[in-house]
């Protein structure tokens, strides 16, 4: 990748692109489960286009990010650095962190926040094969009665909603596409 | 148009708010800390609701702001001129073709849809702090959910006046963990706390955020043999004859004539132009 890369794929009109983002990502959070079109920013492989809109909107020279095994590239730090100014830290000591299910794990290294500041706690944007609203069944603040969701680990998502108010948020990103999980979130298994 | 950033903050501001408007939605009901900014206006006229505003507005959205169910009071036509001048979205009085809605002290008599986010004014966010000053301390209670303190300071109020007096910013429990200020809205709009939209609560002051996912369990506390009563004046509008809605009650002269109006004067004005008459315009048309 050369230069001219690093510097490209950010937002066009970054107020505008960002709040149109931020629209998305505030409606999958509240709504789990629902699956909405994330666009804006054109990351360098592998991240996904959902996935890099999320970090240009959320992220900054105050928020720690981690790239997971596989999104950890020259290319995708030089493209963060440029756009975000976020430092690169741990999975310990992130806000967000990037990458596959697989790579991302274990969720124990992350930070569940604390009792008295249960929002310290990390949020994980996941990068998925396919975003579907069936799989697991979830149920809670944000759902009217239930709703579907494609999960990559729903016993360690499961385990994760059982210290709420304390745990991570999560991300599922698909090429443009977003859902989300809040800690909230109640989680069955199907069938 | 050109010479402030799309709505008024700067993008690392609305980056800050927006991280906390995740986690106050992930934890539905905890008060989440941000930094908050100066604004140009005074503390205590919704500079908390402002910059969340700020934050979740595009240039799509359309906007209506209330003050106390009202368009066309001082507070709410300044901050619906700020959003028009620095952001350029459109606006609206009416409930129904509005996306966000920024709101002092009511919530819309008009069921609020999927479509639509509602951003409250909040003066202090802490339902416990009247009972205890410190931070450290209620910090730790909402921590501990220990809410005892709350219940009797409820009891009280049975206790001293036979019935719950507390008449708003009536403390709810929301997804059955964090008891919550819905801010001061009457107790009458606690039931519709439970709605379709997403709402929002800002604390510029007081440096606080908080959320309520749509379609969640938020309960007003009460006791079993003293029930939550959502109460409002048992009188129909004067405009609009309107019987299901909270009144204003105003003071017509010296002798202390009065008359009770719909708070929300969207729905008053809709009701009225939909051909409905309340006890003071049927007489004007006797």
């Amino acid at each position: 990748m050369n230069a001219q890369t690093h510097f490209s794929g950010g937002f066009q009109d970054a107020p505008r692109d960002a709040a149109h983002a931020f629209r998305a990502a505030m409606t999958v959070m509240a709504r789990p489960g629902e699956i909405r079109t994330l666009v804006g920013a054109e990351p360098p492989a592998p991240l996904s286009v959902a996935a890099g809109t999320l970090l240009l909107t959320l992220c900054d020279a105050d928020t720690g990010v981690y790239l997971a095994d596989a999104a950890d590239t020259s290319d995708t730090r030089q493209w963060l650095g440029f756009h975000t100014g976020a430092p690169i830290v741990e999975a310990s000591k992130a806000d967000f962190a990037v990458g596959r299910w697989s790579d991302l794990m274990p969720l124990s290294d992350y930070r569940i926040g604390t009792s008295e500041y249960p929002d310290r706690a990390a949020t994980l944007i996941v990068e998925s094969d396919a975003l579907a609203p069936k799989g697991a069944v979830l149920s809670g603040p944000g759902i009217k009665t239930t709703t579907g969701l494609s999960l990559p680990d729903i016993a360690a998502l499961q385990g994760n909603a059982m210290l709420y108010p304390l745990g991570c948020d999560f991300f599922f990103t698909c090429g443009d596409q977003v859902a989300a999980l809040p800690r909230s979130t109640q989680i069955k298994a199907e069938g | 148009m050109n010479e402030y950033n799309f709505a008024y903050l700067d993008e690392q501001t609305k980056r800050m708010i927006r991280r906390a408007i995740l986690k106050g939605l992930a934890v539905p009901g905890y008060q989440v800390p941000f930094a908050s900014r100066e604004m140009p206006m005074p503390y205590g006229w919704g500079t908390g609701g402002v910059q969340v505003s700020a934050a979740t507005l595009t240039p799509d959205d359309t906007f209506k702001v209330i003050d106390q169910g009202a368009d066309d009071t001082t507070n709410a036509v300044s901050i619906r001129k700020f959003f028009e001048n620095t952001a350029g979205v459109a606006t609206t009085e009416e409930t129904k073709k509005a996306t966000v809605i920024q709101t002092r002290h009511r919530i819309p008599e008009a069921k609020l849809t999927e479509d639509q986010i509602l951003v409250y004014q909040v003066p202090i966010p802490e339902p416990l702090r009247f009972l205890e000053p410190r931070e450290t301390e209620t910090r730790k209670m909402h921590s501990l959910e220990e809410y005892g303190l709350m219940h009797v300071k409820l009891y009280e109020d049975i206790s001293q006046h036979g019935a719950i007096s507390t008449s708003y910013s009536y403390p709810v429990k929301v997804s059955d963990r964090y008891v919550m200020d819905p801010s001061p809205i009457p107790k009458f709009d606690n039931p519709k706390l439970e709605m379709d939209a997403i709402q929002l609560f800002g604390a510029g002051r007081e440096q606080r955020i908080y959320a309520v996912p749509p379609h969640t369990k938020v309960v007003s506390l009460d006791f079993e043999d003293y029930p939550f009563e959502a109460s409002k004046a048992d009188h129909p509008c004067d405009l609009c004859g309107a019987e299901d809605s909270y009144l204003d009650e105003v003071i017509m002269d010296d002798a202390g004539s009065r008359m009770f109006v719909c708070s929300d004067t969207d729905y008053c004005r809709s009701r009225r132009e939909a051909g409905h008459q309340g006890p003071m315009t049927r007489e004007d048309a006797a």
